[in-house]
């Protein structure tokens, strides 16, 4: 089905250099001892952390194939958009990969022994003479070098009719959602051949069509809670207590426009890209083209924090709506104690906001920037005159340098931040979290950088 | 048998090395060969090397594929003899612990399984020394894998163990009741009533009441109502003058708690509640709480109550049943009669019609009738289906005729739906309404429905229609068919669409054996051989078809004098179809 233009313009946003390295998804698992990256050509590399606080690659594999739907004549790209880790259920780690139509789990494991000892051959395959085997051997374990298996263990498939951008693990881990641009639904995770529809914007007039879900997360730690945001700029949170389905929301969360500031771009630039649950699950964090917002759930009305990401962009959106950047998908993240939030931008550039002291500061992560162990400097984007020799003018800032994807490590100060084809990790030198020391100091070293 | 293997010489040898070498071959398919015979193996190795070296091996072939390792852990269960009898038993422990722990609950479950086999099979002394200690390990193991596992195996020792242990096993239960992972919160709860049957009455009072209150307000609606099925169990055990105080709180709250999926399972579960409970509790806790699920906000909820209706009324105390149906039960039905929701309309409209037998003629005519009446007229074709496919109950209690006036315009609807499952529902109860309305009803009204569904552009509705006619033959009987329905038939082997004639030979050849000998000779046969010189090839072969499923009906005159030379003649046809068919008649019939 074919969706009017105007919403169109919401659903397709990657229009940057076709390159399969480009990195799509970066999620670290729940006790961060691993990172997952995914990319456009649709593989998926992990990285496991060493105890000295690096992270090397630790598996990688091919988890999605271009194909071809030939019901709808559509090609189906094989780009990850969304990797989500299971919580750990046993030696072994599970991972959720999707693009655009197809949902898989990944089992990554260990083996260090392998199976030695055949009877009709020996361990070079090469037969043994049949007349002389007089008594049956049993084959024996023996250990082997560590060999990191990654292996699909299921596809969920056939459920979205629209593209996927996002899925998330109850916490129940039992189930998990998907949500594609007009309906969420709700898995189970050893359910392939049946999903239930918790939300269905598809009007039935397509003509009537005026929203569009961007994405969709469960509540942290209540299972029945689920948050979901859409091209209008609101995000809803829904209890799956109250009904099957939840086209009703519990609660609307949505700031009222200023009249004087309506344009054109207004309600472009306010759909919202992201929604984090904070770790306590008390706030929302969302993402919207120009700013970021804190979110209390128990206030519908209005944020209680906003903080601008790059305002100064707010005379370029016509530039910027040309370009198509203005579509661009930014995600945000929370650190481990919900104290400062983190966001990409243009240029390379990204964002941390320290919500005690309403300090911020922008960073770059970029080849040039980024010695090994060398501390970051913070950049700034001046309007107008260059104040300071490392200012950089608005004019400057290089559009199609930007950081959509990035991560925080859910307990320590460790960022993962994907800049086109390269991935960017930086830790923080003083290593623990920042509100221990009171002062919001951001010192983050650079720790190891994937070239691809 | 550990000699046996040696002393039959080599030969017997390599079937079993090539077994034991596909355990570990690269195809999947090989290696689950290999497993599920793997008792031909540890029979061959004998029970001291199977115990000493295939034991281990499979202790440690964990990373196998799902299927394999599935396959592994029923084999398992079957495997005492094999390791040398209940004596060593134990050694199978390993192994069934390690596919305990899998991430695959339906292995994990299969292995639990085999393992609550096993432990019937240990000695009271090898349970505490053995078994017990597995358990405890799961019971605490790091992952929740494990600990879901563990779940599962309490009740199998429980009985069987000294009071100390079971003291042990009481508190490991208690410690998994409040797992911090919803997972094993889960399993413990599901596993809840099948512990409490095990305990002594005061343990049940003393140790599952808490732990059952806990989990049914766990802050998880997914846990929660996993405890409504530990409650039938539960309340089953408890004296009758315990339940006030122990459970009905819990099952009140249960019935209107907040979350959607929690008042499904006690609709769900509501007969059964309704019998633990007993009539006293149910007149004055149940009736009230079923009438709020009737009319419960969410429609998944509203159907699986009304799907109970039935059921919970037959199960009412004998004594006010009827009082109870007409003034607290018969008011809600009537307004789901009228719900927007079409699944609880059908979900009512099968069973709705039960209530008649249950409230009597009077009250059937004039209470239920009018609803019934209202859902054979309702807009959504599954509601009507599920009311014609009752009528049955109706008919014991009032007669069919009460209701014909409403049923004929429903009928004719269903049979002429646009969506031709709908079609095809309908046709298949044919041969129910037709016993129910009568012959005379039905020549007037039905039958020429029967016959233009042999006309249907569907194929499987002029399949079923071709059965049907069948089914009305068996039930009418011969003369019936030759007066109404055979003169229809054959009529159209005139047709200009081939597949109409094509039904002609589908329906000669599904009513032979019921019209009989005469009717399938004189006239039935006729039109077949005629048919054999259709210029469409599928007719001519499905001749061919028809007269091999007739000829035993025939008499044997007419086969060698009329049916032989037309066969002989099919096999000569330039189509290869026709000819193979025809060939395959001749020898079938016997007739070279």
């Amino acid at each position: 089905m074919e969706l009017p233009l105007h919403c169109k313009l919401f659903l397709d946003v990657h229009l940057i250099p076709d390159s399969a390295d480009v990195i799509s998804a970066v999620e670290f698992s729940q006790s961060g001892e691993f990172l997952a990256t995914g990319d456009k050509g649709g593989r998926v590399v992990i990285f496991q952390r060493e105890p000295q606080g690096e992270y090397n690659v630790y598996s990688t594999f091919q988890s999605h194939e271009p194909e071809f739907d030939y019901l709808k004549s559509l090609e189906i790209e094989e780009k990850i958009n969304k990797i989500r880790w299971l919580p750990q259920l046993n030696s072994a780690h599970f991972l959720l990969t999707t693009n655009d139509k197809t949902i898989k789990l990944w089992k990554v494991s260990e083996r260090d022994k392998r199976p030695e000892g055949y009877n009709l051959k020996d361990e070079e395959g090469r037969m043994k003479d049949i007349s002389k085997i007089t008594s049956l051997q049993v084959p024996v374990l023996r250990p082997m070098d560590l060999l990191v298996e990654a292996s699909l263990r299921r596809v969920f498939a056939n459920a979205h009719a629209y593209h996927i951008n996002s899925i998330s693990i109850n916490s129940d881990c039992e189930t998990y959602l998907s949500a594609d641009d007009l309906r969420i639904n709700l898995w189970n995770l050893d359910i392939t051949d049946r999903s239930f529809n918790i939300v269905d914007l598809k009007p039935e007039n397509m003509e009537e069509l005026s929203e569009v879900i961007t994405v969709a997360e469960f509540h942290p730690h209540h299972c029945h809670l689920m948050a979901f945001s859409s091209s209008t700029g609101t995000t809803r949170l829904c209890d799956m207590r109250s009904r099957a389905l939840c086209d009703q929301h519990a609660k609307l969360f949505e700031e009222a426009v200023d009249p004087a500031n309506r344009s054109f771009f207004s309600e472009i630039i306010s759909s919202v890209s992201d929604v984090k649950f904070s770790h306590s699950g008390r706030y929302l964090l969302t993402r919207d083209y120009l700013s970021a917002k804190v979110w209390d759930l128990n206030m519908e009305n209005k944020p209680i924090e906003t903080y601008q990401v790059h305002d100064y962009l707010r005379s370029k959106l016509c530039t910027l709506y040309e370009s198509d950047c203005i579509f661009d998908k930014f995600e945000c993240a929370w650190n481990g104690t919900d104290s400062v939030i983190m966001t990409g931008a243009y240029n390379n550039f990204f964002r941390m906001f320290d919500r005690a002291s309403r300090r911020d500061v922008t960073l770059e992560a970029s080849r040039e920037v980024c010695k090994r162990r060398a501390v970051l400097r913070p950049r700034r984007v001046c309007v107008g005159r260059k104040k300071r020799e490392s200012d950089v003018s608005v004019d400057s800032l290089d559009f199609r340098k930007k950081i959509l994807h990035t991560a925080w490590h859910p307990t320590d100060n460790i960022i993962a931040i994907a800049a086109s084809n390269n991935l960017y990790i930086f830790q923080d030198r003083w290593g623990m979290p920042t509100n221990v020391r009171g002062v919001f100091v951001l010192s983050f070293f650079f720790l190891f950088c994937l070239f691809c | 048998f550990p000699e046996m293997a040696g002393a039959e010489g080599e030969d017997s040898l390599y079937p079993i090395a090539v077994l034991i070498d596909e355990l570990r071959n690269e195809d999947v398919q090989l290696r689950l060969n290999s497993i599920k015979k793997l008792s031909t193996i540890a029979l061959a190795l004998g029970v001291e090397r199977t115990r000493t070296e295939l034991i281990p091996f499979l202790t440690d072939t964990i990373y196998d594929e799902d299927e394999v390792l599935l396959a592994l852990a029923e084999q398992l269960g079957n495997f005492t003899m094999l390791v040398g009898g209940p004596e060593y038993v134990h050694c199978l422990l390993p192994p069934l612990e390690s596919l305990a722990t899998v991430e695959e609950t339906v292995v994990r479950d299969k292995a639990v399984e085999s393992l609550r086999k096993i432990s019937q099979e240990h000695s009271p002394v090898d349970l505490e020394v053995h078994f017990e200690p597995l358990v405890k390990r799961l019971a605490s193991g790091d992952w929740f894998t494990s600990r879901t596992s563990a779940c599962g195996l309490f009740s199998v020792c429980y009985p069987r163990v000294s009071n100390t242990v079971k003291a042990e096993i009481r508190q490991h239960f208690r410690t998994l009741c409040s797992d911090e992972t919803p997972m094993v919160r889960r399993a413990a709860a599901s596993k809840l009533g099948e512990f409490a049957k095990v305990l002594e009455l005061d343990y049940v009072k003393s140790d599952i009441i808490p732990l059952f209150t806990a989990l049914a307000s766990d802050e998880q609606d997914s846990v929660r109502l996993l405890a409504v099925e530990a409650c039938v169990s539960i309340a089953t055990l408890l004296p009758q003058e315990d339940l006030e105080t122990l459970v009905m709180s819990t099952l009140r709250q249960a019935a209107e708690d907040k979350s959607w999926r929690v008042r499904y399972m006690v609709a769900d579960k509501f007969s059964e509640l309704q019998k633990a409970v007993g009539p006293e509790i149910t007149k004055n806790d149940l009736v009230p709480a079923f009438q709020n699920l009737l009319k419960d906000c969410e429609a998944e909820v509203r159907a699986a109550a009304a799907n109970k209706v039935k059921e919970f009324c037959e199960n009412l105390p004998e004594d006010s049943r009827e009082t109870l149906i007409m003034s607290h039960v018969l008011p809600c039905v009537k307004e789901l009669v009228s719900d927007t929701n079409q699944h609880v309309k059908s979900a009512l409209a099968s069973v709705i019609m039960g209530l008649s037998t249950i409230l009597g003629k009077d009250n059937t005519v004039e209470h239920l009738l009018p609803l019934f009446l209202v859902q054979l007229k309702d807009e959504c074709p599954e509601v009507r289906l599920n009311i014609i496919s009752n009528l049955d109950c109706v008919n014991e209690v009032i007669g069919i005729r009460q209701l014909s006036q409403s049923l004929l315009p429903a009928i004719v609807e269903l049979a002429e739906d646009a969506k031709w499952r709908v079609r095809l529902a309908i046709i298949e109860y044919m041969p129910l309404l037709a016993g129910q309305l009568g012959v005379e009803f039905f020549d007037e009204k039905l039958n020429s429905l029967c016959m233009a569904w042999l006309v249907d552009h569907v194929y499987a509705i002029r399949e079923a229609a071709t059965c049907n006619l069948m089914k009305l033959v068996e039930k009418f009987g011969a003369e019936w068919a030759q007066n109404t329905i055979v003169p229809k038939v054959l009529g159209m082997s005139n047709d200009p669409n081939y597949l109409h004639r094509m039904t002609t030979l589908f329906c000669i050849k599904a009513l032979s054996e019921a019209c009989g000998q005469e009717i399938t000779t004189k006239h039935m046969l006729p039109v077949v051989l005629k048919m054999s010189n259709d210029q469409v090839a599928n007719v001519r072969f499905n001749v061919a078809k028809c007269l091999q499923k007739i000829g035993p009906v025939i008499d044997s005159n007419a086969l060698q004098a009329e049916v032989k030379p037309v066969l002989e003649k099919l096999a000569t046809d330039q189509d290869m179809d026709v000819k193979y068919f025809a060939q395959e008649a001749i020898s079938v019939l016997a007739l070279a």
